[in-house]
């Protein structure tokens, strides 16, 4: 698993991909940071709901060629058969993707430290919200993953993550007013919703326990999903 | 070393490979020769357990590849038909992580590395980017990597595509030179490869096996005649009349005329009569001298050729 982590973990920046990503990253967070500060608030989870929203187009980005790109060119090939089997293989890509984006999240740090040495923002609910949003994350990593492994096209990838996680976002919004048991369904998918709490300071186990099994069965669902084309195809 | 019964894979009717079995001897070099699309890569890509197979097993040094892959996947070094490689590496960094995924030890991945790379001539281009070495280097590169973790088995899809003539030489005797420490099979559609390494030859059409032999065994065993290159000096008809009397010969007919009253003669006579010593004999009794003489031993091109249409005619 530790070969393929490290492998992926260095091509994200042998490409250009993690340099781009972090500093669009980098740049939105600072924007909201700036907000921040001219509006002399120091409520942090106004930044960290506005930074989720940006994950939407980040995460696809960052997992589009996870997969697909083995794929195309033949690499996949290497990997099944060499003697690591493939929930290593996918689960140290994952891993792979993730670090990427803790290492994304940790320059944004910063700024609750600005804030923590200017004013007196309450800590509880900037750490919550950060374990929200990393699982939140965590979560988009995982679908990201599931969709780059539909496809050889990286851009298809792109897409249908990108499309996947908007709709999970209006979800929150059209789920209640459906109601009965489509809003129940929905409402599985409502990855936006669960981080309210989290935002809050507030650390319940239930959302904890959804974002971990949401990243779990996606994970698991890829690697399915891998395993079914092989015996399909020639 | 490798065992392969029954094995068949279908795609809903169509059947791509259609009940094969053969063994491959520890050792060996066996030859997987079939035209474009006779089910090479598939069975090769089943016995590498990159696709299952629809029924059938393989065993590579006894074990099954679906039930213990990963001790099947360690003993074999896979070239697919396509090099794997990663474009964005180097040479050695993408050596470096074959090595990882077979679990070579960190102790032995320097020197195996060095070792691979200086006998597939890599050394001098170790610190370049795979994606702006030549298709040569890049098809070492994928050899290089199939060598990683020195598996007992090679398997190399049509290692040899793509190249040029002096290219081919080159890998042609690296494989042969493997062949001493490993057991291989090598696929291909050009025959003379195949000859010029293998000991052994499958020959596979339509997902079937049509011969299997040496490649010396199946130029004697097919045809009922031997035919004969025969260059002499001297009039064409009379020579055709002294030749026609000859005991054993069935044919002869006046191939191409080399200079004045100077003309290749094909012969074709029974298998079981040497015919060149009385055509001597006769000829020198005539007084025509006989320029040239050579036998012209079926290729493997013409068996392979025969097989494959005679095949066509059954189905």
């Amino acid at each position: 698993m530790f070969s393929i982590f490290k492998k992926e973990f260095k091509s994200y920046f042998t490409s250009a991909t993690a340099y781009v990503m972090m500093g669009m990253f980098v740049l939105v967070s600072s924007i909201l940071f700036y907000i921040n500060l001219v509006s002399q608030t120091a409520d942090f989870s106004f930044n960290l709901n506005y930074m989720s929203i940006i994950l939407i187009i980040i995460i696809p980005i960052l997992t589009m060629k996870i997969l697909a790109d083995e794929r195309k060119s033949g690499t996949e090939v290497m990997l099944i058969t060499s003697p690591t089997s493939l929930t290593n293989i996918v689960v140290g890509k994952y891993l792979a993707a993730l670090s990427v984006f803790l290492i994304m999240t940790a320059i944004t740090f910063i700024y609750p430290i600005i804030l923590a040495v200017l004013g007196e923002p309450a800590m509880s609910e900037i750490i919550g919200g950060y374990i929200g949003f990393i699982l939140l994350g965590a979560s988009f990593l995982a679908f990201g993953l599931f969709a780059s492994s539909l496809t050889e096209s990286q851009i298809i990838a792109a897409i249908v993550s990108v499309v996947g996680l908007v709709l999970m976002w209006l979800l929150q919004g059209i789920a209640p007013a459906l109601g009965g048991v489509t809003a129940k369904v929905l409402n599985w998918f409502s990855l936006f919703s669960r981080t309210e709490d989290f935002y809050a300071g507030i650390l319940s186990l239930a959302p904890i326990v959804y974002y971990l099994s949401f990243s779990a069965i996606f994970v698991f669902i890829t690697i399915r999903i891998i395993e079914k084309r092989r015996w399909s195809k020639g | 070393m490798i065992e392969i019964q029954n094995l068949t894979k279908s795609y809903g009717q169509i059947k791509a490979v259609d009940d094969i079995s053969f063994t491959v001897e520890k050792g060996e070099v066996l030859g997987f020769l079939g035209p474009n699309g006779a089910g090479k890569s598939t069975t090769m890509n089943i016995i590498t357990g990159f696709i299952p197979s629809t029924e059938g097993t393989v065993k590579v040094n006894g074990f099954d590849i679906m039930e213990s892959p990963a001790e099947v996947k360690r003993r074999i070094g896979y070239l697919p038909e396509l090099p794997p490689l990663y474009m964005d590496m180097t040479v050695s960094e993408y050596l470096s992580f074959a090595a990882d995924l077979k679990n070579v030890s960190k102790r032995q991945k320097k020197s195996q590395m060095a070792d691979i790379m200086e006998l597939v001539k890599l050394t001098d281009v170790r610190g370049r980017l795979i994606k702006n070495l030549s298709k040569g280097y890049k098809q070492r590169v994928g050899l290089a990597q199939a060598l990683m973790g020195s598996p007992e088995v090679l398997i190399l899809d049509e290692p040899t595509v793509g190249l040029d003539p002096k290219q081919i030489i080159e890998i042609r005797k690296l494989i042969k030179a493997l062949g001493k420490q490993h057991t291989i099979i090598l696929s291909s559609h050009i025959l003379p490869e195949v000859s010029a390494v293998c000991e052994r030859v499958v020959i596979i059409n339509k997902g079937k096996i049509a011969a299997v032999d040496t490649p010396e065994n199946l130029s004697k065993g097919m045809g009922t005649v031997s035919k004969l290159s025969a260059t002499i000096a001297g009039p064409k008809s009379s020579i055709i009349g002294f030749i026609q009397g000859i005991y054993g010969i069935k044919y002869v007919e006046p191939h191409l005329e080399k200079d004045k009253d100077v003309v290749e003669y094909i012969i074709e006579s029974d298998k079981e009569i040497d015919v060149r010593r009385p055509l001597f004999f006769a000829m020198a009794k005539a007084g025509y001298p006989i320029i040239e003489l050579k036998s012209l031993d079926l290729t493997l091109e013409d068996i392979f050729l025969q097989i494959t249409t005679q095949e066509k005619e059954v189905i």
